[in-house]
């Protein structure tokens, strides 16, 4: 009987994972030996990374999608449906299309984030987003009727995606307003729960005296509690209440249902050893991207090291070897400055990350990739 | 050994994870909270100990101990 590998979610992880086991294990499938099963609820993969710049009117949500069956190996099950049962114990999937469950021999869990407005009395109705396609464009019909007022940049909830994306927000605002005359009338406030304007210190460091010298203003130890979309002010648990015009916010996050219902972890997450990315609560479970908790950023770039940690270690599994890869906390961003600069930082668990100075060639090297993305969710860079 | 003697609503265990992640953990555990419970974080970041005391500093809730006796911190806090 074939080596059954499933795979859950076709995000970066679950998409650069299924392409770089094709290539590993091509003798085994091509044998009939190995079978790997992509499970997406989406005919589409989706590049969230896009989004950021769909409030500019510099992309839009279409940059940011292509048909899922044209960017996976033809040696890929792929599975247009969605998983509502993960039966650890069993080793199966409930799929809501299909009538037999799914049986697995391994399993890897790239489900990814949601958003959960929800979770903030009145955020979902008064904040604007750009975590989602759908509030990308209301954000930027919002940005573009904005000629004065206080524009809050708000992180609602951590841990969310792509950590740099709130900082690289609030300096792409100031820039576009400055860019089209606005500036002087329009406000702007960045806020965070923890004492600085990041998480990481070393970036929180970096950013906030750039924040300064633009007249971003800033309120850290800002959790906010609630939003009164009739009064127009947001609330922190910390007691501070800011008035906006506009609300840019960043919402708290969740994985997925299912996966909380399986037990993995909370929230929707799934707990993991940080080093082998198997999942601590069920025996032959990965887990990658967002979707894993391993304390490192939800990004891109975590998803795609790890699927290939994880890609490895399924080769030495499925072929009777120990398996020996180990993720050593790789991570990598571009951080937009503005609208023609970028810094960049790496760094994994045991280096901290150090910004390169901004930089308009950073700038186009992010642009650069993120059209040079689509090579890597076929697991070619 | 510990010679804090009060008793926890409720643990919220962070060890292993990394900054800021046990203080967004006691946060998250704090906005679901009853009046009058005491919630135990425990962290081994030692980050946790200028994080988490500047928090409680900015809030109404109160750190009623930290204990230090062990490998890990707990920090003890009471939500009013």
């Amino acid at each position: 009987m074939a080596d059954r590998i499933a795979i859950l979610g076709g995000g970066t992880g679950g998409t650069v994972l299924a392409n770089t086991l094709a290539e590993r294990l091509a003798p085994e499938i091509d044998a009939g030996d190995v079978e790997v099963t992509l499970i997406n609820d989406d005919p589409d993969h989706v590049y969230k990374p896009v989004w950021l710049y769909v409030p500019f009117g510099q992309r839009e949500p279409a940059d940011g999608r292509r048909p899922l069956r044209d960017l996976v190996d033809g040696r890929i099950d792929l599975a247009i449906d969605r998983v509502t049962e993960i039966d650890t114990d069993a080793k199966e999937l409930a799929l809501r299309e299909g009538d037999d469950p799914l049986g697995y021999d391994h399993l890897v869990v790239a489900t990814g984030s949601t958003l959960a407005a929800d979770e903030i009395p009145g955020l979902a109705e008064a904040g604007h987003d750009y975590y989602s396609e759908s509030g990308a464009l209301e954000l930027r019909e919002e940005l573009l009727s904005m000629t004065e007022g206080h524009l809050v940049v708000s992180v609602v909830g951590t841990p969310h995606m792509c950590p740099a994306a709130p900082l690289e927000f609030a300096f792409m605002a100031d820039d576009w307003f400055r860019e089209r005359g606005l500036r002087d009338d329009i406000e702007i406030t960045y806020t965070y729960p923890i004492n600085r304007v990041h998480g990481n210190p070393h970036i929180g460091e970096w950013a906030e005296p750039m924040m300064a010298d633009r007249d971003i203003n800033t309120e850290t130890f800002f959790n906010a509690e609630s939003v009164d979309p009739d009064a127009e002010t947001i609330t922190s648990m910390e007691g501070t209440e800011l008035d906006y015009d506009l609300l840019a916010a960043i919402p708290p996050h969740r994985g997925v249902d299912v996966v909380e219902a399986a037990d993995l972890g909370d929230r929707g997450w799934v707990d993991v050893d940080k080093h082998t990315l198997e999942a601590e609560r069920a025996d032959d479970v990965y887990a990658l991207g967002d979707a894993a908790t391993t304390g490192v950023p939800k990004a891109g770039s975590v998803a795609h090291y790890q699927a290939g940690v994880v890609a490895q270690r399924l080769e030495s599994e499925v072929r009777g070897r120990p398996a020996t890869a180990t993720y050593d906390g790789k991570t990598l961003c571009f951080i937009e400055t503005g609208t023609d600069a970028a810094s960049f930082v790496e760094f994994d668990y045991e280096n901290p990350p150090s910004p390169a100075p901004p930089s308009e060639k950073l700038h186009w090297s992010k642009l650069a990739y993120n059209e040079a993305y689509w090579l890597t969710a076929r697991g070619l860079l | 050994m510990s010679d804090i003697d009060i008793e926890p609503t409720d643990t919220v265990d962070a060890r292993g994870a990394a900054c800021p992640g046990p203080l967004m953990d006691l946060i998250g555990r704090v906005r679901s909270a009853s009046p009058g419970d005491v919630i135990v974080l425990l962290s081994d970041n030692d980050q946790s100990l200028t994080d988490v005391s500047e928090w409680v500093d900015e809030t109404d809730n109160e750190l009623l101990a930290i204990d230090e006796s062990g490998d890990d911190y707990g920090f003890y806090v009471e939500v009013p």
